[in-house]
């Protein structure tokens, strides 16, 4: 199984951290895992702007870097939405529609492609899981709060494997944390607000690490948090179900 | 009402958030019916099959909608009711102005209806010197308090106990000081009774036109539309186009859906069926497009037409939660709103595609389906298309392009000191830099997850 590595832009440049704990975990389960070095952006940014039709170039160089691999994993269920939902190339079309259907978000690689049953994890924290809204109602790697249907969450399954690890509950499960983007400039008021009330109900309930499977969400977070000079820290998935300590 | 202050969103957003606890207040009181609609929805195990069934109804009716039109108007016809069409808003206006002029009546009573809201009826009636009372008791509330409703179901969700005793205390007589939520509805039933004794005119509005037999329904809490409609010589119903339903059996699908996903309850109040009217007085039914049959030829947008206007989406929009709906500058504010307003001013509107974090808890709450966090992306591309975004985010947008399609841009820019940051999302107006307001801005590693990568590599070699 020929994996590559899609490592956001902004995770590549400010949370390499979440990027090598994927790497590490992956190649832990068995993965042959490749870094298509040329990958810049998925143009997310523009796109959810307004500006999809300036991605061409975007479009263009992920196919080039993605194509001829088993699957894609990404760190991030926002990005991979969009590459999912969004990717097109008038000349390489093929390519682009075979490139949508092998990209996966990172926990939903792990429970549905390679269907991890156990982890050699420890995280002796409590724990708060953030859902971000593209991982939940746009991949729909767990339940959402609004639909009538069963219960379940691929990235809450995995941490439950990890020892010590003790998942808080939250008052609003899935309310989302008010990044959204060019969102998070172009309504400050709004998007500060909804991110301070986020963090807020993990808080509330005792966490001392907020996680999640989207960086953008825990960057978000990360700001007020700092800005509040809490000890509450966020840290991605990955790291998490990357842990080992022997201590 | 129409955006008096010319501000957008966001702005009118800043400044509803001036007043945090207020904010915390607002959000909480939506959040709690959310969770209303939410035991509601999950007592019935059909749910997700009732939205489907809602949404393959509606997406009928929008496909056949100038058939059950007609056909609607002939039953109507032939029941005794008297049919207009009005192409716009001021047809509309007109329309309604003109039948009230034929019989000498000057003062109106009209239950809710937020296709007059979108029409500005009151503000032209009463130009032509009309005088209109709202039935409805939070509409009631916004009148006395000259402002347009902030919810669709919930007129003056915005407003507190204390504040509507004080409007109660000017325009009503009730005591200074009075907040008790059962005295002041008292206050208003009584001013309401003697306003339902002497109208001789009640405008309301339509939410379901049954094609099959020519009947409308209306639905309402309080009674108040009957109360007018019973007690009035003519009774004029405002409909849009798209109210229609084609037989009878499909309103019980509707009637499921409607105040469950609205307030949390199993059923409204008052579900009012009028099909011909009674001795000695006219049903009138003023038939609108304004904009309408123009959304149905948008392949993307049209579909925002099924709407059933529960204002569920606005309950469970964060943004709207933590905004306000005068933020909206719109008669129908929320996620719903955002898609339909557009298409009514893309100018004016265009502002409020871009009032979402695409979260899509609308979608999912929507009882018909309605695709809205998609279309919301999608109106953002057309705004931007049609030349409604500001020329600094264009250029800024144009440059974060470029960088982002060469791999040697983005790895330089990345070295000297996370270029990529220049351009990220959250600094694209760094003149202002609002993120720092309330956040702090990461911090930049050593090294990108590219240059650890190569290093490693190096190593293994």
């Amino acid at each position: 199984m020929k994996v590559a590595l899609f490592v956001p832009c902004y995770v590549d440049q400010f949370y390499p951290k979440a990027a090598i704990a994927t790497l590490e975990l992956l190649e832990k389960l068995g993965v042959d895992v490749h870094y298509p070095k040329n990958q810049t952006c998925c143009g997310q940014p523009m796109a959810n702007s307004g500006y999809e039709h300036l991605t061409t170039g975007c479009n263009n160089l992920f196919i080039d870097n993605f194509s001829g691999y088993d699957y894609i994993v990404c760190p991030s269920g926002s990005c991979t939405l969009h590459i999912k939902e969004h990717l097109h190339s008038p000349e390489k079309e093929e390519q682009a529609v075979d490139i949508r259907k092998r990209v996966y978000e990172l926990t939903e690689f792990l429970v549905d492609v390679l269907k991890v049953t156990q982890l050699k994890a420890n995280f002796p924290y409590k724990v708060g899981l953030h859902q971000s809204c593209h991982g939940l109602r746009g991949l729909r790697i767990s339940q959402m709060s609004e639909l009538v249907a069963p219960a379940f969450s691929k990235p809450a399954q995995l941490l439950d494997m990890v020892q010590g690890l003790e998942l808080v509950p939250l008052t609003r499960q899935d309310d989302c944390c008010g990044f959204g983007g060019t969102f998070c400039v172009a309504e400050e008021a709004v998007s500060s607000k909804m991110g301070k009330d986020r963090v807020d109900d993990h808080i509330e309930h005792g966490a001392q690490y907020i996680t999640s499977a989207d960086l953008s969400c825990l960057m978000h977070m990360e700001g007020i948090l700092r800005r509040q000079k809490s000890d509450v820290k966020v840290i991605h998935v990955a790291e998490i179900l990357n842990h080992y300590s022997h201590e | 009402m129409s955006n008096v202050t010319g501000k957008s969103h966001a702005e009118l957003a800043s400044i509803f958030n001036q007043d945090e606890p207020r904010v915390d207040w607002h959000d909480e009181t939506l959040w709690w019916i959310r969770q209303k609609r939410d035991v509601q929805a999950h007592k019935l195990p059909e749910w997700e099959l009732l939205r489907e069934t809602a949404s393959q109804i509606k997406n009928n009716v929008l496909s056949n909608l100038s058939t059950y039109l007609e056909q609607f108007e002939a039953n109507a016809i032939n029941n005794g009711i008297i049919v207009h069409w009005a192409t716009d808003a001021e047809e509309h206006n007109q329309i309604i102005h003109r039948l009230l002029q034929e019989r000498g009546i000057n003062r109106m009573v009209k239950s809710k209806s937020m296709l007059t809201e979108e029409c500005h009826l009151n503000e032209y009636l009463k130009e032509q010197g009309i005088d209109v009372i709202d039935s409805d008791l939070g509409e009631r509330i916004v009148q006395l308090a000259n402002e347009p409703p902030s919810h669709i179901v919930l007129p003056c969700i915005h407003k507190k106990k204390e504040e509507i005793g004080d409007i109660f205390h000017e325009h009503l007589g009730s005591a200074k000081g009075e907040s008790d939520p059962k005295i002041l509805t008292e206050t208003a039933r009584q001013h309401l009774r003697e306003v339902f004794l002497t109208r001789r005119a009640a405008l309301t509005g339509v939410n379901f036109a049954i094609a099959e037999t020519g009947e409308f329904v209306i639905c309402t809490n309080e009674g108040n539309a009957d109360m007018g409609a019973h007690l009035a010589e003519i009774h004029i119903a405002s409909m849009g186009i798209e109210k229609i339903i084609p037989e009878r059996k499909h309103l019980g699908v509707f009637l499921r859906l409607l105040t469950r996903s609205a307030t949390g309850q199993p059923i409204t109040t008052y579900s009012s069926h009028f099909k011909r009217p009674q001795q000695g007085t006219d049903i009138h039914i003023v038939i609108v497009d304004n904009g309408r049959s123009i959304q149905l030829g948008r392949e993307d947008f049209r579909n925002s037409l099924k709407c059933i206007r529960c204002g569920a989406c606005m309950n469970t929009c964060p943004v709207y939660r933590k905004s306000g709906g005068h933020s909206y500058h719109t008669a129908v504010a929320g996620p719903i709103g955002s898609i339909l307003a557009p298409n009514l001013d893309m100018k004016k509107y265009a502002d409020l595609p871009f009032a979402s974090t695409l979260c899509g808890s609308c979608s999912n709450v929507c009882p018909v389906k309605i695709d809205i966090h998609d279309q919301l992306y999608k109106w953002r591309q057309v705004i931007v298309k049609e030349g409604y975004s500001p020329t600094a985010k264009t250029m800024a947008m144009k440059a974060m392009a470029f960088t982002l399609s060469s791999p040697t841009l983005y790895r330089s820019g990345g070295k000297v000191g996370r270029l990529v940051f220049k351009y990220a999302p959250f600094a694209v107006n760094n003149s202002l830099n609002p993120w720092y307001k309330h956040r702090e801005m990461p911090k930049a590693p050593e090294q990108s997850f590219g240059e650890w990568y190569n290093k490693r590599k190096e190593g293994k070699q």
